[in-house]
């Protein structure tokens, strides 16, 4: 497959891994932040933390989507979805994330009309094909997914459709690492910089990582060869005393970002004056809100929501292993009342949370048979 | 897959208040359900792992006796349909119990308002798959439920088989060192039929495999009966459900080598493109058989010398440790562990 295997390449990986073990000093210990719930998941998938020397402790951020939204909105989209009138579409990372009663998709067995859509186009079509009902688009993601709900509304406005809305979650990359930098209990020595996002935003935004907080940030894909590649670059920037904002993903990230695609954004959302993560608390002007211009088709306008503050279950350490600060298997509820059948946070439901990744793919080192012949 | 055969050493209480979709993929979710709560009422008594059919003594005789059900969506699809898939995955279950089918009960639930060309073709498609795998349909049941209260029609076997001579399906046979066969590509099913939805706007040239397995068994077990320890046709949760239970009921490790599993092109671009595992993807006409490591090569070799075999390969073995777990290595030395599926495969959004 054109521009997946040749980043799989085993030599290629091999000889990477053995750059890292070469530039890894062995009397230092490497912190490094993968902001994106993406490279987690790829980091597990691809047993990536096998080929790295133990001194590289690969720390998980809180870009994931579904794992940062706090229980009380998905109660708020969930008391939507209450309404006998309306189809709730979701994408299907969703489908499974706990609210306070239940996931969307425990919703879907009780009779609500909960439906998967992989895009939030496929919302508008069920509009169309369900002209007495209203189709509510949870929309979740960073910038990444951010452009085409900002598409999906400047359509639903142009066509005047009127049985169509969007309850808008959407949040924003770069409030997050800074409360991440903020933190006093963290300590991080660069970042695995997000590869999808940065398509949208470009390279510039994390400029001030560099300049002000004397980080190395090394925009990354998602395939075993970029995230080794990507830590190789970190490292010789911090073998070197520097820190500057890379692109290694410069096949499909701009460092100017998709004006585009930035473009629609502007025109459809502005900054919500806070919004509450879950585990970072309330950030402000972390998430984005959508304009009066397209009110009409606002969830939030047409539905009353409840808008109560939900907390976590107590024991559930979701926040710290958001913030990095404790690993998945530290948290109390981890792999006993928590796992990815029965979730108490939603970490343990995304296949980018770290949590559901770490359960998922978790690596027994001790216990593994390292080679393996295969004479058939 | 049948109940008849509880588990005697795993006490699990199904605590979900309600039945979901889950329960039904075929994963987690669905042995929970039948190890917590159908197992225990109906079949007490019975003990062993769960396996796809259940060996009875009539008449001093002893025969294979299976059960399924399909619900598929749509009817018809690229490579098969409904009709074709209830007679194939039938044959399938005995088979990879180790016994060939002989005759075949079907049950039609029918929703009013079904055009009958369409039950008609399905009919069809039934009595030329069961031909084709040798079987004869003696009998079955037909019911109409009211327009709206099934979606379109369903279908439920029950299939009775003879044990063929010399080999014995047998989990707890299992040691370290045994080969992990596969008998060609897998997840065309599950994606052809993700496809044939209609909701994703892909498309790839792509066929369901669903097919009769019998010959490709009989071969193998002709080549080398006493050396197969324990086959299965992963359905519904796919390779890494079946290998979790195997892992599972036998107390040993399995490590598959992630560059020897098949895979089409078309069905590894869909799963990156999902974020799904084409390992969790469903098979209809594909089995996985663990044999002996001095029996590999034979069984190898007679898989490929049917039609329809030549892409059966080794992809893993049976390991000492780690006990109960299916772990994937890679080329490069990485490994993860892979479990069973948990729900429905969901896609991922980024």
């Amino acid at each position: 497959m054109k521009f997946v295997d040749e980043f799989r390449e085993p030599h290629l990986i091999t000889k990477a891994a053995e750059e890292i073990r070469r530039l890894a000093d062995p009397k230092r210990h490497y912190r490094i932040m993968e902001v994106c719930g993406g490279h987690t998941h790829a980091i597990y998938r691809f047993g990536l933390k096998d080929i790295l020397p133990e001194n590289i402790e690969l720390i998980h951020g809180p870009g994931c989507p579904v794992c940062v939204l706090p229980m009380g909105r998905i109660d708020d989209g969930l008391a939507i979805a209450d309404d006998s009138t309306v189809i709730f579409a979701a994408f299907g990372d969703m489908m499974r994330v706990p609210g306070t009663h239940g996931s969307p998709l425990e919703h879907k067995a009780r009779g609500k009309d909960v439906r998967i859509v992989y895009s939030p186009t496929d919302a508008i079509k069920l509009a169309h094909s369900n002209p007495d009902k209203h189709v509510v688009f949870f929309a979740i993601g960073f910038e990444t997914t951010a452009p085409s709900t900002a598409l999906t509304l400047i359509r639903a406005k142009a066509l005047g459709l009127k049985n169509f809305s969007v309850f808008c979650n959407h949040v924003t990359i770069i409030p997050a690492i800074r409360a991440i930098l903020d933190s006093p209990d963290m300590r991080l020595d660069g970042f695995i910089g997000p590869g999808h996002c940065s398509t949208v935003i470009g390279c510039r935004p994390y400029e001030w990582i560099a300049q002000d907080e004397h980080k190395p940030i090394v925009v990354c894909g998602f395939e075993p060869l970029d995230l080794l590649q990507s830590i190789v670059m970190l490292l010789r920037q911090l073998r070197d005393g520097e820190a500057k904002v890379e692109n290694q993903y410069k096949r499909v990230v701009p460092w100017e970002g998709n004006r585009a695609a930035l473009k629609a954004m502007a025109q459809v959302f502005k900054l919500r004056p806070y919004f509450e993560w879950r585990g970072l608390g309330f950030i402000s002007q972390s998430a984005l809100q959508i304009r009066e211009e397209f009110a009409e088709w606002d969830s939030e306008q047409r539905f009353t929501v409840p808008g109560v503050r939900v907390t976590d279950p107590k024991a559930a350490q979701c926040g710290e292993v958001l913030k990095g600060v404790l690993r998945p298997s530290q948290c109390k509820l981890f792999g006993n009342e928590c796992t990815p059948e029965h979730p108490v946070g939603a970490l343990m439901v995304s296949s980018e949370g770290s949590c559901a990744a770490y359960f998922n793919y978790q690596h027994r080192k001790t216990l593994v048979p390292l080679t393996m012949s295969i004479s058939a | 897959m049948s109940a008849s055969q509880a588990p005697a050493n795993v006490a699990i209480r199904f605590r979900d208040k309600q039945i979901e979709m889950a329960h039904g993929a075929g994963g987690k979710a669905s042995r929970r359900l039948i190890e917590g709560l159908i197992a225990p009422i109906l079949c007490a008594s019975a003990s062993g792992p769960l396996t796809d059919a259940a060996y009875v003594n009539v008449g001093g005789g002893r025969i294979a006796v299976t059960a399924d059900g399909f619900v598929v969506n749509p009817l018809r699809f690229p490579g098969g349909s409904i009709g074709e898939l209830a007679v194939n995955g039938t044959v399938n279950d005995l088979a990879v119990s180790g016994a060939h089918a002989e005759v075949l009960l079907v049950t039609l639930v029918l929703e009013a308002g079904l055009e009958t060309s369409v039950l008609e073709a399905e009919i069809r498609a039934m009595a030329q798959a069961a031909e084709r795998a040798g079987v004869v349909i003696v009998g079955g049941d037909t019911k109409v439920v009211e327009h709206g209260k099934a979606d379109k029609m369903y279908i439920s076997t029950t299939g009775i088989g003879r044990s063929l001579p010399g080999v014995r399906v047998d989990a707890s046979s299992i040691r370290a060192g045994d080969k992990i066969l596969l008998s060609g590509p897998i997840g065309d099913h599950g994606i052809t039929i993700l496809l044939a939805r209609g909701e994703l706007e892909l498309e790839a040239d792509l066929r369901s495999d669903t097919r009769s397995v019998l010959p490709l068994v009989e071969s193998m077990v002709a080549a080398c009966g006493p050396g197969i320890r324990w086959m299965r046709d992963p359905t519904r949760g796919g390779v890494a459900t079946s290998l979790n239970e195997v892992a599972r009921d036998c107390g040993l490790g399995v490590v598959l080598q992630e560059d020897l599993i098949p895979l089409r092109d078309e069905v590894r671009g869909a799963c990156e493109l999902l974020g799904l595992d084409p390992l969790h993807i469903a098979n209809e006409g594909q089995f996985i058989a663990i044999v002996s490591a001095e029996s590999a090569d034979q069984a190898l070799a007679a898989l490929r010398g049917c039609e329809g075999g030549e892409g059966a390969v080794v992809v893993g073995e049976i390991s000492g440790q780690p006990a109960g777990t299916v772990l994937v290595s890679t080329e490069y030395g990485g490994s993860r562990v892979i479990d069973m599926l948990v729900g429905d495969p969901l896609p991922r959004i980024c």
